[in-house]
């Protein structure tokens, strides 16, 4: 249909064989083990401050005893924000915000996508014509505006962030999966098991699943990232998560007029983000190294 | 290629009106009076009834339709609700902010990934390969808006060398005064396209890197930018314009973020105040012509792709199936 999906092409171009001698690919598989041990320890620390808020956190969440704009300090570690409350409680429930986003709309992602996707690449003729085009259109549409749409449908609230993010990454995955399946089922194996009279439900549970699990889930972890930072993009412009609850986003959005006055504000939540993502991306490039030897060292 | 032009148009101009019938049924589907903002709080029923005779929402839905589908096709695009003002020359001069910025954008970004991506993978196991590809990593995680946000601390708020955020009143009159206010937009932007664009340039320029046709070409007494230039530039080119293609269509609608932390007069500032004021011309209007592009964008990423690669000139979509 239209311009194949970007995520496609990591799935569709054949790997090119591997020439280098055997020791700099053993070295090079040992960096591959560090690249998720990195993004485990990186993602980890941010899930682990998530998991911390939901017991303990130095402050409660509308305490003000702190005053306006303090800085860092013993007393907070990250100073206070502009209505002195303190900013190290907020990044900790933020983390916990981002977590949640990026777990909730994979989640969705993951269901419709995988359903659609399936559906598509068993759909013959115009059914998966027009299945493809719907989930191209789908992918046209920025996320970004899909979930403004939802936003406005619904109000902005943390629910209707995921939702529209997992519905828009939906068409993604679908896209990817209905590629990689339709692989699978131009297989002989599939012929034979179909001509010995397996049924589709099981061909689907014992061939295709476990043939596309470790693209499908790197794409997922991939996805991961994307939703956190999405979920951030409309705390930012006001459409995620309702105030009390601060999320990264958000609070970026309320530091922006005091990014030279009180810089912490304006940077630990970013910073947070940023390993979060990276962290989540290392998991993704390690997970990929490790499931699919095929595409070792391609790098997308 | 003629017949291909010919599906390929027509299933353009379905697409299209497939996205008009989800975005009117989309927006109609919100919550929500948009006669509320046209009347006064504690307005009389018959206020709000005239209000909503005015904009004709108290019309049955295909009628409404049927209305917009006649404007759109004498090229009108309809009266904003709440501003009473035509939404087509709105469009346009928001148009004089976003497509200088998506465009320099774009170009911005192909100059800075394409040849460091084919660094990276050209000089893979080196310390700047790495370098490359770890910097990419970084600007894929960064939040673009969090990207801006810095550049604005940096380069208006502690030098002063340019201005923080908005858009001269009279536009390209003052040309300098308008690229000013662009660059670091253009800039924020570009950077966070270019760090994804690495990733995909690097690996199409491994994969013809590892072909075999480049080794023939090589064997055969080619010299390895002769080879590059005569068989690894078209088949690496393929895969970067479909990708170039998307990211074109997603920056353009995209930018709404961008345009908010600069505060810049954009279509996407326009859309996200319309979907506020539940102003249904003004976001139909805003979506039909993005959608129009975004499709526009992918019918000649397709093209390209034919005319650089007669392989894909097999069936409607070409490539794997």
């Amino acid at each position: 249909m239209t311009s194949a999906n970007p995520l496609e092409s990591t799935a569709s171009t054949p790997s090119t064989p591997s020439t280098a001698p055997e020791a700099s690919a053993v070295k090079r598989r040992a960096n591959r083990s560090y690249t998720l041990i990195t993004g485990c320890a990186v993602a980890g620390l941010i899930v682990l401050l998530a998991l911390v808020s939901f017991l303990w956190l130095p402050y409660a969440p509308d305490d003000t005893s702190g005053g306006r704009l303090a800085p860092p300090g013993a007393d907070h570690l990250l100073g206070t924000d502009k209505l002195g409350r303190d900013l190290f409680t907020q990044v900790m429930t933020g983390s916990r915000i981002a977590v949640e986003a990026g777990l909730g709309s994979v989640l969705i992602a993951a269901t419709v996508g995988v359903t659609l996707g399936v559906l598509a690449a068993f759909a013959q003729g115009w059914l998966d014509d027009t299945l493809s085009a719907f989930l191209d259109i789908l992918i046209a549409f920025p996320t970004l505006l899909l979930a403004m749409l939802i936003v406005a449908a619904r109000s902005a609230t943390l629910e209707s962030a995921i939702l529209a993010i997992g519905l828009a990454q939906s068409a993604v995955v679908g896209r990817v999966v209905r590629v990689l399946v339709k692989r699978v089922l131009a297989q002989d194996y599939i012929t034979a098991a179909r001509t010995s009279g397996t049924s589709w439900l099981r061909i689907t549970a014992g061939h295709i699943l476990p043939n596309i699990w470790p693209t499908l889930v790197v794409n997922l972890a991939l996805q991961f990232g994307l939703a956190v930072l999405a979920e951030a993009g409309l705390s930012y412009l006001g459409l995620g998560a309702p105030p009390p609850n601060a999320s990264w986003g958000g609070m970026l959005q309320e530091a922006q007029s005091t990014f030279t006055t009180a810089p912490a504000g304006a940077l630990a939540p970013g910073i947070l983000l940023v390993l979060l993502v990276i962290g989540v991306n290392l998991i993704a490039d390690g997970l990929r190294d490790t499931l699919d030897p095929a595409a070792r060292g391609r790098g997308v | 290629m003629a017949r291909y032009l010919l599906r390929r148009f027509a299933f353009l101009l379905v697409s299209l009106a497939l996205a008009c019938v989800v975005l009117f049924v989309l927006l109609r589907m919100l919550p929500g009076d948009p006669a509320n903002a046209l009347t006064a709080v504690g307005a009389t029923d018959e206020q709000i009834a005239a209000a909503r005779h005015s904009i004709g929402s108290d019309k049955p839905l295909p009628e409404q339709f049927a209305h917009w589908i006649g404007q759109l096709a004498q090229g009108d695009l309809g009266t904003s609700f709440v501003s009473s003002l035509p939404v087509g020359p709105e469009i346009t001069a928001r148009l004089q902010v976003t497509i200088p910025l998506t465009l320099a954008a774009f170009a911005l970004a192909i100059l800075i990934a394409v040849p460091a991506g084919f660094l990276a993978a050209y000089r893979r196991g080196t310390w700047y390969g790495a370098l490359l590809s770890g910097v990419s990593q970084l600007g894929i995680a960064i939040p673009v808006f969090w990207l801006g946000m810095i550049l604005i601390a940096v380069f208006a708020l502690n030098t002063g060398w340019l201005p923080a955020g908005g858009f001269p009143p009279d536009g390209w009159s003052q040309p300098g005064e308008a690229i000013r206010s662009l660059t670091l937009p253009v800039l924020t932007i570009a950077l966070v396209m270019s760090a994804s664009l690495i990733r995909y340039v690097r690996s199409a320029t491994l994969d013809v890197l590892g072909s075999d046709y480049l080794r023939t070409a090589r064997a055969l007494g080619s010299s390895f930018a002769g080879a590059m230039w005569r068989h690894g530039l078209r088949n690496a080119a393929v895969p970067v314009i479909s990708v170039l293609g998307i990211e074109l269509a997603s920056t353009l609608l995209g930018a709404v973020v961008v345009e908010s932390v600069f505060a810049l007069p954009g279509l996407g500032s326009m859309l996200a105040t319309g979907i506020e004021q539940h102003d249904y011309p003004v976001i139909q209007g805003v979506l039909f012509v993005s959608t129009l592009a975004v499709l526009l964008i992918g019918f000649a990423a397709d093209l390209v792709q034919r005319i650089i690669d007669p392989r894909l000139r097999g069936g409607l979509s070409g490539g794997i199936r």
